[in-house]
């Protein structure tokens, strides 16, 4: 029986760039803006680390392939960097590889970096891409956008929810968020919205207007991790520990057979559970400190919370609306602003999300911070409704 | 079970958007002002995705609706749109029909006349054939064609059993008369002079076939009752009845108003309507006009009340959506240029050995059966989907392209680049089992919702112009619009 990797794993330092459209930055210099950060807080040289993870998703519109941007863009000295993509969880994956790293005791120190430059494209919203030789010849032509789109109608039918109600709360989330963001020096979007902007926002793919989705962004992050002990003996005092990290992929049950209503992530459930038992959780919704969710799409923030078990289900327009999820709520969601305001370079937005948790646990999250955190939770997914790859991640205080 | 030969059954397919001629009128009628006298009825107007081929399987799938399955020995495929001048066309129908590899086709074309050729040439072989015939017909901009023209398909399946009609005689003349050609590589045909091609042409070459005929059978023109004689000038139709000694009743619409002239199709088209309305001992007599003139005679027997209920072309016509937005027509026809946004630009080469391998899947939507726990599955994977299962190489062929489904989600996409935005495309549940992420076609505004009945249809899924290959795959379409 694995004993999982609760408290085996501390993180010693992160760093993330200052996320948006930074036309005047290559993905480069933002890596080296994350990892500079990163290293200071560590407190370490560069010499010092044995092994790195690099996740990029859409290498093609930046780096390119393989490790070697990250091996080169940082100077590292000939140590083992492996590349990761698993769609918008790229960045999770990347933190995966080098915690296991250490866990496994194969190395002391590891790095994870993600970076995403995605605004040298020419237009907005995602860039276009092939789907791979046999998915072109079958798959529908479907955008971001509209394949989570769906999980509005689907849960609308499932739940007899009215348009307008589900729409109303998709608004709250994305004026939260706002709010949040707003506060967030490095966010990519700062502005604030009133829920009537949201509701008149030209129209993506229906029911999603253009403020129930996320920014795409420029952007890095990066995270250092080794043990508790060796953290200690580098002189870190209330360290930030791995409590939980989970995956579930699917195997095509969503998209092939006839189980699932559309209206959820079936992967989201099976991790939130496996991520709960790692860490020895029993009631999330009353020990979860805060939580950083994958809002790729408002929609996805709210089915979100009741796949992770917060919300029960078909009830978290009523949490949403009642303020439940707000910086000054219960438990706070997307307090950095999330992926809707802080933005998604998509090898980078696992990474960014812990950044937070990371700054919340140590006290050093400024103008956002919420008393005493003791448990942080990330939630990282990637793909769409219907086949994903969905991670989650529990940080907290070392021992709690 | 009888054993007679003739035509067995027949389908029919229009496009379901029919463009007003008024609209036409509207937009070119400043520039050719006699547009305004033709400004009547409507047109049918193929989707953007749609093309001879695809037009001709779904015609195909209604001529052989409730049949019983039975092993049909060629397929032709007539028009003069085909979409490829080198890969067999009628080979692209066969797979979507799931007809099987041992299989004569062929590619009839060349003539306005090429859907009477080829069903001529079914009935003189003798064996099973499916005869397709479909158009997709461009014309120039402010042109009379624009005006007369329309797309559409019809089909008929020939062989023995029980014909619904059998050809009582058949008389074919070849003249090299030009009433309008399309040379290499062009777009558009060039016409002559109405007045000639009606006095010279229509007036002159048709009573000539129709009364060697009846010459050659022995049979009165008094004795038909149903006369299709697919020419939009006026009154020539009616013209040729009386020169022939066919009488008045017997001229059929040449659906000019509803649909306009399908070219090559157009013969076969009015046979499948006439069909659709024929009483047993009823005398079908077709004719088709292009560098001579093709006539065939038919009876028509008791089976065809025995026939089962297909869409034939009344429900062709009764599906339809009436299109008053003229620069759309000229988009989806490639006569104008559009900004269609950097997004259009992804590179849509298709792998041609990935297609070849899974050819039965892409062009037929063939899928998965698990023999050892029954799960619908599509695409077909080596291991079963279902989770209690997982059994390897378990799975026979199972075609979905006729299985009923339902809306499980949905959405309108203006983000993603579509020809025809916004692109709804969503989750469908067969019934049965399986399910797919799928595109929607002929989907009206506002009118999808979560459980809504949808059927397969046979549709382009991308054009690669930069390679000027055609890919396609099946859409779910709105079962109450298909």
């Amino acid at each position: 029986m694995a004993s999982g990797i609760r408290d085996k794993v501390a993180i010693l330092g992160m760093g993330c760039s200052k996320f948006g459209e930074r036309w005047d930055r290559n993905a480069e210099d933002l890596m080296v803006e994350a990892f500079e950060e990163g290293l200071k807080d560590a407190g370490i040289e560069r010499d010092q680390i044995e092994a790195a993870w690099f996740g990029t998703a859409i290498e093609e519109q930046h780096v390119g392939k393989s490790g070697i941007p990250l091996a080169m863009t940082l100077r590292l000295p000939y140590i083992p960097v492996t590349r990761v993509e698993n769609y918008c969880a790229t960045g999770t994956e990347a933190f995966r590889g080098a915690v296991y790293a250490v866990a496994s005791g194969a190395v002391d120190i590891a790095l994870a970096l993600g970076v995403e430059k995605l605004k040298d494209t020419g237009y907005g919203g995602l860039p276009q891409r092939g789907r791979g030789g046999l998915n072109n010849l079958f798959w529908a032509n479907i955008s971001a956008p509209g394949s989570f789109a769906q999980l509005a109608a689907a849960y609308r039918a499932k739940h007899r929810v009215d348009a307008k109600d589900l729409k109303r709360a998709m608004a709250h989330i994305s004026v939260k968020s706002h709010d949040n963001g707003a506060k967030n020096p490095k966010a990519h979007l700062r502005n604030r919205i009133t829920e009537d902007d949201v509701m008149k926002a030209p129209m993506i793919a229906d029911p999603l207007g253009l403020y129930d989705c996320c920014g795409v962004s420029d952007g890095s992050a990066c995270a250092i991790v080794t043990t508790p002990e060796i953290a200690r003996g580098l002189g870190k005092k209330d360290l930030v520990a791995v409590k939980a990290l989970q995956l579930a992929v699917s195997n095509g049950q969503e998209v092939q057979f006839d189980d699932w209503d559309g209206s959820y992530f079936a992967t989201t459930r099976v991790a939130a559970k496996r991520a709960y038992r790692e860490a020895g959780i029993d009631d999330p919704r009353k020990r979860i400190s805060m939580f950083d969710v994958h809002d790729c799409f408002s929609i996805t923030e709210l089915v979100t919370m009741e796949d992770l078990g917060i919300s029960e289900e078909g009830k978290a327009i009523n949490d949403v609306l009642d303020g439940f999820y707000d910086a000054s709520g219960r438990v706070p969601c997307q307090i950095d602003g999330g992926l809707k305001c802080f933005g998604h370079p998509i090898g980078a937005s696992g990474l960014r999300m812990l950044y937070e948790m990371y700054l919340q646990l140590s006290g050093r999250a400024g103008e956002r911070q919420r008393p005493a955190p003791v448990l942080g939770m990330t939630h990282n997914l990637g793909g769409f409704p219907s086949q994903n790859v969905s991670s989650v991640t529990i940080v907290g205080s070392y021992g709690a | 079970m009888s054993d007679a030969f003739g035509i067995l059954s027949y389908g029919a397919y229009l496009p379901r958007r029919r463009l007003q001629r008024k609209t036409i009128a509207a937009a070119n009628g400043w520039f050719n002002p006699a547009l305004r006298g033709l400004a009547k009825g409507e047109r049918a107007m193929a989707n953007w995705d749609e093309d001879t081929v695809t037009m001709a399987v779904e015609a195909a799938r209604d001529c052989l609706a409730g049949m019983p399955p039975a092993a049909i020995g060629q397929l032709m495929l007539a028009s003069t749109t085909h979409p490829y001048d080198d890969r067999q066309n009628a080979g692209i129908v066969a797979t979507a029909l799931h007809l099987g590899s041992a299989l004569r086709v062929l590619d009839v074309t060349g003539s306005l006349r090429a859907g009477t050729s080829a069903l001529g040439t079914a009935l003189a072989a003798g064996g099973s054939a499916l005869v397709a015939a479909g158009e997709h017909r461009l014309a120039k901009a402010a042109s009379p064609q624009e005006m007369h023209y329309g797309d559409g398909a019809a089909a008929l399946l020939v062989g023995r059993g029980e014909p619904i009609a059998r050809l009582v005689a058949s008389h074919s003349e070849t003249v090299d008369f030009v009433h309008q050609y399309r040379g290499h590589d062009r777009a558009h045909d060039y016409a002559w002079e109405e007045r000639w091609i009606r006095d010279e042409g229509y007036m002159k070459i048709v009573p000539a076939a129709l009364g060697a005929l009846f010459e050659a059978s022995g049979t009165a023109a008094s004795s038909v009752t149903h006369f299709c004689m697919p020419c939009t000038l006026p009154r020539v139709a009616a013209g040729l009845a009386k020169r022939v000694g066919l009488s008045e009743t017997a001229l059929r619409d040449n659906l000019a108003a509803v649909c306009g002239d399908t070219g090559a199709a157009h013969p076969l088209l009015m046979l499948a309507h006439a069909l659709g309305d024929a009483k047993p001992g009823d005398r079908v007599l077709v004719a088709a006009f292009g560098q001579g003139c093709d006539a065939l005679l038919f009876e028509v027997t008791d089976a065809i009340t025995k026939l089962p209920p297909r869409a034939g072309v009344k429900g062709a016509l009764a599906r339809r959506k009436e299109e008053t937005n003229y620069e759309r027509f000229l988009a989806f026809n490639d006569h104008i240029t559009l900004e269609r946004g950097m997004r259009a630009e992804t590179d849509q080469g298709t792998p041609l050995s990935t297609l070849y391998r899974n050819r039965d899947m892409v062009t037929g939507l063939v899928g998965g059966r698990c023999r050892n726990c029954g799960t619908l599955q599509f695409p077909r994977g080596r291991y079963c989907v279902n989770p209690k299962c997982n059994a390897l190489d378990s799975q026979d062929d199972q075609p979905f392209s006729d299985l009923g489904a339902k809306v499980m989600s949905y959405t309108a996409d203006v983000l993603t680049y579509s020809p025809d935005p916004p692109a709804y495309y969503g989750m469908i549940q067969f019934d049965g089992g399986g399910r797919m992420m799928a595109d929607f076609a002929d989907v009206d505004e506002g009118k999808v919702e979560v459980g809504m009945p949808m059927r397969m249809m046979f549709r382009i899924k991308e054009n690669d112009a930069a390679r000027g290959f055609v890919r396609y795959f099946w859409k779910a379409a709105p079962a109450a619009n298909s």
